[in-house]
């Protein structure tokens, strides 16, 4: 298990540091949201899924889309804006999609797929198929009106859905205490009846276990749960620097979330000779990703046309 | 054989059954699809035949309950949501606009949304600012959305089963005021293709398109224009986009008059893209547009009925249009579906 959880976290470490070093070359000329600091929250939770599963993120979606099996060639394409890339050149780094892997498009804008994971919970309920959605979101996305109303269907209908909130404690550049008059974000999902948890240490193995509690409940047909994973976004909110310096928060807020890099950690409960295999592969995939989108062909003209 | 005629209410309700019975796919959700008036009696008896899972009522809640419909139709369902009032969608324009119109081409046409999105418009009696808008003309402008708005219950069913085979989202526009009109419409399924206008009257002088309840007003507005020694030509667009232009261009190209009539908004509004489009096509013509005086919807009966078209006004207007005399006013013709009309919905 700890081989499969840092091999997915170290892959996922290494295509972002890649495509921060890669973007002041203006080879991806479209904004990226890094995950860098936040891999375990999908390594995680994607961890306690079966293949059928679905998943539905937002603009900041790099994790979850590699950690659930999303195409990495496809997925690096799609940033250089290539015919060859997931959405065909379409959608870029904040609309990834992988039907075939389960992994559903992402949007840009904040909570709208959440009510989506829960109609496709719905249809899955219909149609007595035995998969369950996840819904992945962050912070601010609470606040968002459509968040509510997804929940309330869910709990109202029991549906198969996980929602998970990825509190990285800013929406953007404001702050949480900004934003939010209630103290925990778990516990307010209790009140729409939800049973809700909260992973509070940032570590790849409790949110797997979290994860793996709450979808072995969902797969016994008690309804949507609801998990908040505390982390931290290392990088600005969006392109491949630090932000450090901008002044609306302090490195010394990072430290010990840096301090506690779960890559790092999982690297630390394998031998070297494992470790040494796993990142040689994932290193060789991801220069393969890197040139296979660099020497991919532009979509043709024609295709701004096509599948309006 | 005596010919077989339905409402418009019941041709939806014929439509959205059989579609049900072939498909297992297609459900019907919205607030009010479940209970006693069943939107108008558009959905009345699907419950007992199809179930509360595939007929479901919904939480008050537009915006999420349209990504619901959405994420059912990424899914794999065909959902038909209901709004008993197009003013309510206004607060699901995110999920309709950001997401149904765009995840097929936003993802690479690796998905679709087969939705339809059934919006209730237009006039009772006094619904006032907020319960009558027609706002076609949003979804128009946005790429990725159709828009149908049949007028006559053969075209309300062959519209609706259109929608219900089409790839991606539809919002099936329907005026209030049309619900009680009957109309021939054959028991077998059929459909009516997407950007096919039909010419409901053909005529020489002058051609009036009149879009949803106002074909039947341009209808009554020929007659009066009959007597008046003018021949109008009427054409019914029936789906607002794609838009037949052909048939709107090649008929205005004859006539060299054209009235666009809306039971909207002018501004910015589906008539202006009518007539635009035309003009681009067929060069200078005379053109004219009627719709709702540019204002709110009042309440009053007094000021609702200088609010919309009606078909005095349009006869009058294509009568300008035809001879240049602005001061052949009319008698009135009355609108059984409006004069008849008792509220409280």
């Amino acid at each position: 298990m700890h081989a499969q959880l840092y091999r997915s976290l170290y892959r996922i470490r290494r295509v972002e540091e890649e495509i921060a070093r890669v973007y002041p070359t203006d080879a991806i000329k479209s904004p990226v949201h890094l995950s860098i600091g936040q891999e375990a929250v999908s390594v995680g939770v994607c961890a306690a899924l079966e293949k059928g599963d679905v998943v539905f993120g937002t603009y900041r979606s790099h994790a979850l889309y590699l950690a659930k099996g999303g195409d990495l060639r496809a997925m690096i394409a799609e940033l250089y804006g290539k015919s060859t890339g997931c959405a065909h050149g379409k959608g870029g780094s904040m609309h990834l999609i992988d039907p075939r892997a389960g992994v559903m498009g992402a949007s840009a804008v904040v909570g709208t797929t959440i009510p989506q994971a829960v109609g496709y919970a719905w249809a899955l309920k219909l149609r007595r198929e035995p998969a369950l959605v996840v819904s992945m979101f962050g912070d601010g996305a609470i606040e968002e009106g459509v968040f509510h109303e997804s929940l309330n269907f869910a709990v109202l209908h029991r549906l198969p859905v996980l929602f998970v909130c990825e509190n990285n404690f800013y929406a953007i550049h404001s702050h949480l205490r900004e934003r939010q008059a209630m103290r925990s974000i778990a516990e307010f999902a209790r009140g729409y009846g939800l049973p809700s948890e909260l992973v509070d240490d940032g570590g790849v193995e409790s949110i797997l276990e979290a994860a793996k509690r709450a979808t072995a409940a969902i797969r016994r047909g008690e309804g949507p749960q609801f998990l908040e994973c505390f982390t931290y976004r290392w990088r600005e909110h969006v392109g491949p620097g630090e932000d450090f310096d901008a002044g609306y928060r302090d490195r010394a807020e990072a430290t010990p979330w840096i301090d506690f890099d779960p890559v790092v950690r999982e690297a630390a409960r394998l031998d070297a000779t494992e470790r040494q295999a796993i990142e040689t592969a994932v290193d060789a995939e991801v220069a393969d990703a890197f040139a296979f989108a660099d020497t991919s062909p532009a979509p043709e003209p024609a295709a701004l046309w096509t599948d309006v | 054989m005596p010919e077989r005629t339905l409402t418009y209410t019941e041709a939806i309700r014929e439509a959205t059954a059989q579609a049900m019975m072939n498909d297992p796919a297609v459900v019907v959700l919205g607030l009010g699809v479940t209970d006693h008036r069943a939107i108008y009696g558009t959905t009345q008896g699907l419950i007992e035949r199809f179930g509360r899972e595939r007929v479901m009522e919904t939480p008050l809640a537009e915006d999420g309950m349209t990504g619901v419909a959405i994420g059912a139709a990424l899914a794999g369902l065909r959902p038909i949501h209901v709004h008993i009032r197009m003013d309510f969608v206004l607060l699901a324009m995110n999920q309709l606009v950001n997401i149904a119109a765009k995840s097929r081409y936003m993802f690479g046409g690796t998905v679709s949304v087969p939705l339809v999105v059934r919006a209730v418009i237009g006039r009772s009696w006094g619904q006032g600012a907020q319960h009558s808008q027609a706002l076609h003309a949003l979804f128009m402008h946005v790429p990725g959305l159709r828009v149908v708005a049949p007028t006559t219950p053969y075209d309300a069913k062959g519209c609706l089963l259109e929608c219900l085979h089409a790839d991606g989202p539809v919002v099936f526009v329907e005026h209030r005021m049309l619900h009680g009109v009957r109309g021939e419409v054959p028991a077998e399924q059929f459909r009516v293709p997407f950007g096919r206008a039909r010419v409901l009257a053909e005529g020489s002088d002058v051609t009036m398109v009149g879009i949803s309840h106002m074909a039947l007003e341009c209808m009554r507005a020929r007659m009066l224009l009959n007597g008046a020694g003018v021949r109008a030509e009427v054409i019914d667009p029936r789906s607002l986009a794609p838009l037949d232009i052909d048939t709107i261009a090649a008929s205005a190209a004859r006539t060299k008059r054209l009235l666009v009539v809306d039971t909207g908004w002018t501004s910015c509004g589906a008539s202006a893209e009518i007539a635009m489009q035309v003009v681009e096509r067929v060069g200078a013509i005379k053109v004219a547009r009627l719709g709702f005086a540019p204002v709110p919807c009042p309440t009053a009966p007094a000021l609702e009925e200088h609010f919309y078209p009606n078909a005095r006004r349009i006869a009058a207007a294509a009568h300008a249009l035809a001879d240049g005399n602005r001061d052949w006013v009319p008698e009135q013709a009355d609108a059984p579906e409006v004069k008849d009309f008792r509220g409280p919905f």
